[in-house]
């Protein structure tokens, strides 16, 4: 879609103005449904668009992603524009700079409509923990769409943007551009940078797109990607144009499948997954099993990982420097520390504070070498599998989630069953390494069509190999 | 299932700077506890000769340059202190640590 527009721009078949206009249309008949935007941002997205028009009109060359509208997480930083993380503590902060992957969209001319709906602060797989809006998915209004980065995924589901920003810690692109039915790429960690994205799990966070095809995947993350100096963990560039790698081949590519994977799986998840497969084969892959002895223990490493990262990354939020500051002088004192207690009490929701309860608690002094150090080695052998994996297969296949999108509320309840939804994207987190996923089939269920997507995995730094061999699949 | 007592409950809300309401302690205990419970699964993996993972892409002491730390420009100063809850004078206002 991405190329498609960008032509049409060049040849001035379409004005950016024209089209962002369309899509703010589409957006007000639309999302009043959906309830995917938390903020629109209508003035800055035409300034961006007519001066895009203006250099197309003076002959200028443009990048591929000038003039296209995108929507952004709201855990984003955009410089003058409201941030909140879909929390209450920020819901009147105005971010006073630019991330570093919103510099370079603005750089190349991108166009920013909105900032989308996400659970609080990045905690959740469904949006559902929002404390503005629940977001629906636009397949079946009576579900979610996955999350946190369920806004992104059902905009772009819903033509309400071209693509959309999200970020990754634990599947939160994957999962709902799973249930959404659009295309999710987590970069490796480090590929792109960080700065300007508000922190949950640092060794774990990622940013990346959701779009309409992989191709589009490769063609975004070719401006995101990219070493910063304001990012200490951001790997060296590549200086890749990953769009470019899109051969179309895998004859020969090595495919690995784990069993734990698909056997849990209900017998229609798992009839798509092995129709999947077969395609792999068709297009000339072979698909080998391989084994993660590991991976049992791969959520409980996860939670304790990041719910201590969390507790550490949430501590900013203390009605000091910014955000909700509360003093309820009626049921605490009035002093510095009732400050702390009650704008945290109050601002923070639920789900936020029981993972900062978790992660204080593993951190804490008797406990932390049961816990934080037991998981931090845990994950060094998880990290292992991926690489004896790797050393016979190219890729790694598997399901994105247990199920297609469920109904709202199904899981509020019940923490434990919500962290279950994780249970495949959490490793390539816990490793490192990138993963995409695309859409691979459907569920008919109530008479509505449930996407269901297939995640690949790769090595460090094999986001060219990632996304040709699911651009292939894709494409045939 | 081992359940937390209401003590480490409470203690570790004032650790996390988290106010928590008697009617809410019951709950955590509930949560945190079967969470908990499903951590120990670790405890049965043998883990005695391995090392805890690095930094996932391996780099190591990433530092700044010296001299590139530059003043704040006025503009950045008002983005920032837009946002300040109490200020006064130009500067955040914080109430007293000690009493």
């Amino acid at each position: 879609m991405i190329n498609e527009i960008h032509q049409k721009i060049l040849n001035q078949e379409i004005k950016a103005v024209e089209l962002v206009e369309k899509y703010f249309k589409k957006i007000e008949k639309e999302d009043k449904n959906i309830q995917a935007y938390l903020t629109l941002t209508q003035d800055l997205a035409l300034e961006q668009a007519q001066a895009i028009d203006n250099k197309v009109k003076r002959g200028e060359a443009i990048g591929k992603l000038a003039g296209i509208p995108l929507a952004i997480k709201d855990n984003i930083l955009i410089q003058g524009i409201r941030a909140t993380s879909a929390s209450k503590i920020l819901d009147n902060y105005i971010a006073p700079y630019d991330a570093t992957v919103i510099r370079k969209l603005k750089k190349e001319g991108a166009v920013f409509l909105g900032k989308t709906n996400m659970d609080e602060f990045a905690m959740g797989a469904s949006t559902e923990t929002s404390a503005y809006q629940k977001t629906k998915n636009p397949r079946d209004l009576s579900r979610v769409p996955g999350g946190s980065s369920g806004g992104s995924a059902a905009v772009v589901a819903s033509d309400q943007a071209v693509w959309a920003l999200g970020s990754d810690t634990g599947g939160s692109i994957r999962q709902p551009a799973s249930f959404c039915g659009v295309v999710g790429l987590k970069p490796t960690y480090g590929r792109v940078s960080r700065y300007g994205l508000m922190a949950m799990a640092s060794s774990f966070d990622q940013i990346g797109p959701l779009t309409h095809s992989v191709e589009d995947a490769a063609i975004t993350l070719s401006v995101l990607a990219g070493e910063d100096k304001k990012d200490a963990t951001s790997a060296k560039s590549s200086d890749k144009l990953y769009e470019n790698y899109l051969t179309g081949d895998i004859q020969g590519k090595k495919i690995g499948i784990v069993q734990e994977h698909y056997e849990g799986l209900d017998k229609e998840m798992k009839d798509i997954f092995f129709q999947a497969i077969d395609k792999f084969k068709k297009l000339g892959a072979i698909i080998e099993e391989i084994e993660m002895p590991h991976n049992q223990y791969a959520l409980a490493t996860y939670y304790i990982l990041i719910t201590s990262e969390v507790s550490s990354n949430m501590a900013r939020y203390d009605g000091i420097k910014y955000g909700l500051s509360i003093d309820d002088e009626e049921n605490s004192g009035a002093g510095l520390l009732e400050t702390y207690l009650d704008t945290r009490q109050y601002g923070l929701g639920a789900e936020v504070k029981r993972r900062i309860m978790l992660g204080t608690y593993a951190l804490s002094a008797g406990y932390y070498d049961a816990y934080y150090k037991k998981a931090q080695k845990v994950r060094n052998l998880i990290k292992q599998d991926y690489k004896k994996a790797f050393q016979k297969v190219d890729f790694i296949f598997s399901p994105v989630a247990p199920e297609v999108a469920f109904k709202f509320g199904e899981k509020m309840n019940d923490p434990l069953k919500m962290y279950l939804s994780d249970i495949y994207t959490i490793t390539a987190n816990l490793a490192g390494v990138p993963a995409i996923s695309f859409p691979i089939g459907n569920l008919t269920i109530d008479e509505k069509k449930l996407p269901v997507g297939g995640q690949l995995s790769a090595q460090w730094f094999d986001e060219e190999g990632l996304l040709n061999t699911a651009y292939t699949w894709e494409e045939n | 299932m081992s359940v937390l007592k209401k003590e480490e409950v409470k203690h570790i809300a004032e650790l996390a700077r988290i106010g928590i309401k008697e009617k809410e302690i019951a709950r955590y205990q509930k949560d945190l506890s079967s969470i908990l419970d499903y951590f120990k699964k670790l405890k049965a993996l043998n883990t005695q000769n391995v090392k805890p993972a690095e930094h996932i892409t391996g780099k190591k002491n990433v530092y700044r340059q010296e001299d590139t730390v530059k003043e704040t420009k006025e503009k950045e100063k008002e983005g920032i202190l837009k946002n300040v809850p109490h200020k006064k004078d130009g500067k955040i206002k914080v109430k007293s640590v000690l009493n």
